[in-house]
C-alpha cells in the first residue's frame, strides 16, 4: 500500500504542452479537480512550434479526416483565444491574417496546382493568384515567384505565449500544476489510477490523460502493448528579429512556399519577428540544431523573401513532434481502462489545441466520446493493415536471417 | 516461372526494389511496400536513426524485407564511404546503394567521386550497388572496379520523366556482366515495363509510388509492370516493320 501524499484528483494529466495545459484548463472550468504534471511545462514540442493555423494548406492525400478536424479547430480559435486572454490578461499572439502559399519555379507551380486540386476535392477553393497578385499581397516576395494560393481565413498564434496563458488559466481555474516527471503510471485493479512521481509522491486520480507528446510511448508502467504508437519527428525552427535598419513588417501574413521541391514557411509575429520553419527529420530523440538544418531553412526562406538576410538571427531550436503512423492524433479512451489518450498530434498540435481540449474535457466530465473522434481512435492501428500480401517468399526469408536487422 | 533475380549471390523473386523517400506517412509507406511485393528496399542512412524504434527500418524489418542502406545526401567520396561504414555497423549488412550527388538541383551522380567511392568500398568488402549516370563507359568502369550491379538513371531523381536515353540503357545492358538496375526517373507503370523490356534485371523506384495520389495502388501497378516487362523481355518482341503483315495469312 502506497502512502497517499496528495488528495485524490478527478483527473491527472501527464504532459504540460499546449495539449495537456488546455485540457487542464477546460476540465477545471467544468468543475473537475485536475492535477497536471510536467517537469517543464510548455518546453517540449510547443516551444519549437511556429503556430501556423492553416489546415487548408496542410492537406495531404488520404488525410481528409485530419483536415476536417483541423478546420473545426480553426473555427474555434477566435473564441478560444479571446476567452483565454480575457481570463488571464495575457496575450496569445493569435492573429487572423491569412496564409499565402507560393511556388518558386515551374516544378513548384505544378505541385501547387496539384495541391489546389486536392483542396478542391476536399471542398475548399482557395483564390489562385498570379505572380503579380502574389507580390501585390506581399511586396517583399522575390520576383521569381510563379504564383500562389491565398487562404484568407487562416491564422497564427505564438505557441510560447499560448502555453504561458494556458498555464495561468489552468491554475486560476483550480488545476494544480506539478513540475515533476512521472516515474511510473499507477495501475490498480487493471485500471489506470494516476502516477508515481520521481520524488516518490503519488498522484491518484479517477481518470488519467496521457498528453506527453512523443514521450507518451515511454511512460514507465504502461502495460505491454498499451504504449501509443508515437515516435519523435525532429523539427528545427528559427526566429528572425527586425533591426533598426530593417524596421518591422516584412510580411503581412504567413507565407509558405515550395522552393525547388523543398518546403518552407515564414510566420510573422506582431512584434515584427519572423518564425522560419521547419525541418522534418526521423532521427530519434535528437534535438541538435544543425548547420545543415538552418542552412536549408535560410536558403529556401531567402529565395522567397530576399530581405530576410538583413534580419537578426534571434533564436534557433529543435523540437520533437509526436508522429503517428498515419500523421493523425490519438484521441479517446485507451485499451487500459481509466486512461485517455490525447497525443500524437504530429505537425498540428497547436492547431488542434482548442478541439482537443474541448472534446477531451467533455469526455472527462460526461464520459461521452465526441463524434469528432471517430477517425482518431487510439485503437485504429490494432487491426492488420494493408490489402497487399503480408508475407514474402520463403527463399528470401531464409537469406534474411543473417543480414537484416 | 522460376526466374529469380540474383544479385551478389542472393536470389529474390521480386525484381522491384523500392525506395522510401517522399511517403506522406509510415502507414501509407507500409501498405505501399506490401502492395509492391518488394523484397529489397533502400533507406537513406542520413535520414534515419537506426537506434530508435517505430522508424521506417522497423517497418521494413517487420515485413521481412531486406534493407539496402544508401548514401543519399553525400557529395564527396569521403562522405559516402563514411556513411556506408556507419550503415554497416548499425544494420549489420555490407550491402550499400552508393549515391554520390553532384548538386542539389539536379541530384545527378558525380561520376568522378562515385567511381572513387566505389573502389574504396569494394576494397573494404562492401557489396556496392552504385547509382550512376546512363553512361555506358562509366557503367563499365564501375563493373571493372568490382561493383555487384550497376544502377543507371532513367532520368533525374524524382523527375518522373521516364527513360530519356533508352539507347544508352540498351548499351549498358548489352555489355554488363553484372545486373543492371534502372534506378530513378520512373514516372508511371509503363516506364518500369520499358526498363524491363530493355533487359534491365530490376527497377528501383520511390517517388512515382510514394508521391502518387494512391501510393498503395501505384505500388501494385509497379509490381505488375515490372513482372510483365520481364516476361516480355524473356519472350522476345517481334521485329518492328514499316508495313502491315496479316496475322492470319490468306493462303497456305
Amino acid at each position: 500500500m502506497h502512502a497517499q501524499s496528495n488528495p485524490r484528483a478527478d483527473v491527472l494529466i501527464i504532459g504540460g504542452g499546449v495539449i495537456g495545459l488546455s485540457i487542464a484548463w477546460r476540465a477545471a472550468q467544468r468543475g473537475l479537480r485536475v492535477d497536471i504534471t510536467d517537469p517543464h511545462p510548455g518546453q517540449g514540442a510547443t516551444h519549437a512550434a511556429a503556430g501556423m493555423l492553416t489546415p487548408v494548406t496542410e492537406v495531404a492525400y488520404a488525410e481528409q479526416e485530419l483536415f476536417l478536424l483541423g478546420r473545426e479547430s480553426l473555427s474555434r480559435y477566435p473564441s478560444f483565444a479571446a476567452e483565454l486572454s480575457q481570463v488571464t490578461h495575457l496575450p496569445t499572439g493569435y492573429r487572423q491574417t491569412g496564409t499565402l502559399q507560393v511556388a518558386y519555379d515551374h516544378d513548384d507551380l505544378a505541385m501547387l496546382d496539384e495541391l489546389a486540386r486536392l483542396q478542391e476535392s476536399f471542398g475548399v477553393a482557395l483564390r489562385q493568384l498570379t505572380a503579380r497578385e502574389c507580390r501585390d499581397e506581399e511586396p517583399m516576395l522575390d520576383p521569381a515567384v510563379r504564383g500562389g494560393l491565398l487562404a484568407a481565413d487562416d491564422g497564427s498564434v505564438d505557441p510560447r505565449l499560448l502555453a504561458t496563458a494556458l498555464l495561468a488559466a489552468a491554475e486560476s481555474a483550480g488545476a494544480r500544476v506539478i513540475r515533476q516527471r512521472v516515474a511510473e503510471l499507477l495501475i490498480t485493479g487493471g485500471r489506470a489510477g494516476g502516477a508515481l512521481l520521481e520524488d516518490g509522491s503519488e498522484l491518484k486520480a479517477d481518470q488519467t490523460v496521457l498528453a506527453a507528446g512523443w514521450q507518451s510511448a515511454d511512460i514507465p508502467g504502461l502495460p505491454a502493448g498499451a504504449a501509443p504508437p508515437v515516435r519523435p519527428v525532429k523539427g528545427q525552427i528559427l526566429r528572425l528579429a527586425p533591426t533598426a535598419a530593417t524596421g518591422a513588417g516584412m510580411l503581412r501574413r504567413t507565407v509558405r512556399g515550395v522552393v525547388r521541391g523543398s518546403s518552407v514557411y515564414l510566420v510573422p509575429r506582431e512584434s515584427g519577428e519572423l518564425i522560419v520553419g521547419a525541418t522534418q527529420e526521423e532521427l530519434g530523440p535528437d534535438t541538435t540544431v544543425t548547420a545543415g538544418g538552418l542552412w536549408q531553412l535560410l536558403r529556401d526562406a531567402r529565395a522567397l523573401i530576399p530581405g530576410i538576410a538583413e534580419l537578426a538571427l534571434a533564436d534557433a531550436v529543435a523540437g520533437l513532434r509526436p508522429g503517428t503512423p498515419d500523421n493523425a492524433p490519438l484521441l479517446g479512451p485507451a485499451e487500459l481502462p481509466g486512461l485517455i489518450l490525447a497525443t500524437g498530434h504530429f505537425r498540428a498540435g497547436v492547431l488542434l489545441t482548442p478541439v482537443t481540449a474541448d472534446t477531451v474535457a467533455g469526455f472527462l466530465d460526461t464520459g461521452l466520446a465526441d463524434p469528432l473522434w471517430a477517425a482518431f481512435s487510439p485503437g485504429r492501428f490494432a487491426a492488420p493493415s494493408g490489402r497487399g500480401r503480408a508475407s514474402v517468399p520463403s527463399v528470401q526469408l531464409a537469406e534474411e536471417a543473417g543480414s537484416c536487422r | 516461372m522460376d526466374d529469380p533475380f540474383i544479385i551478389a549471390g542472393e536470389a529474390f523473386s521480386s525484381r522491384l526494389i523500392m525506395g522510401t523517400g517522399g511517403a506522406p506517412s509510415l502507414d501509407v509507406l507500409d501498405r505501399a511496400l506490401a502492395a509492391s511485393g518488394t523484397e529489397l528496399t533502400t533507406v537513406a542512412m542520413r535520414r534515419v536513426d537506426p537506434a530508435s524504434t517505430g522508424s521506417v527500418l522497423d517497418l521494413i524489418a517487420a515485413r521481412g524485407i531486406k534493407v539496402l542502406p544508401n548514401t543519399a545526401g553525400c557529395f564527396t567520396a569521403a562522405e559516402a564511404v563514411r556513411v556506408a561504414r556507419m550503415a554497416r555497423a548499425a544494420l549489420g549488412t555490407n550491402w550499400v546503394k552508393l549515391e554520390v550527388i553532384a548538386d542539389e538541383h539536379t541530384l545527378l551522380p558525380d561520376p568522378v567521386e562515385l567511381l572513387d567511392a566505389a573502389e574504396q568500398l569494394v576494397a573494404d568488402n562492401f557489396t556496392v550497388l552504385p547509382y550512376t549516370n546512363d553512361d555506358p563507359v562509366l557503367a563499365r568502369r564501375l563493373e571493372q572496379v568490382g561493383c555487384a550491379a550497376v544502377m543507371p538513371l532513367g532520368a533525374p531523381i524524382g523527375s518522373g520523366l521516364g527513360i530519356r536515353n533508352q539507347h544508352n540503357i540498351e548499351l549498358i545492358v548489352e555489355s554488363a556482366t553484372v545486373p543492371v538496375v534502372l534506378d530513378a526517373g520512373i514516372g508511371t507503370a509503363s516506364d518500369a515495363a520499358i526498363a524491363m523490356e530493355l533487359g534491365c534485371a530490376a527497377v528501383l523506384l520511390a517517388t512515382s509510388v510514394t508521391r502518387a495520389r494512391d501510393p498503395e495502388l501505384m505500388a501494385e501497378a509497379m509490381r505488375l509492370a515490372v513482372a510483365s516487362g520481364r516476361l516480355a523481355f524473356l519472350a522476345g518482341r517481334v521485329p518492328r516493320r514499316r508495313y502491315a503483315r496479316a496475322s492470319s495469312p490468306p493462303a497456305g
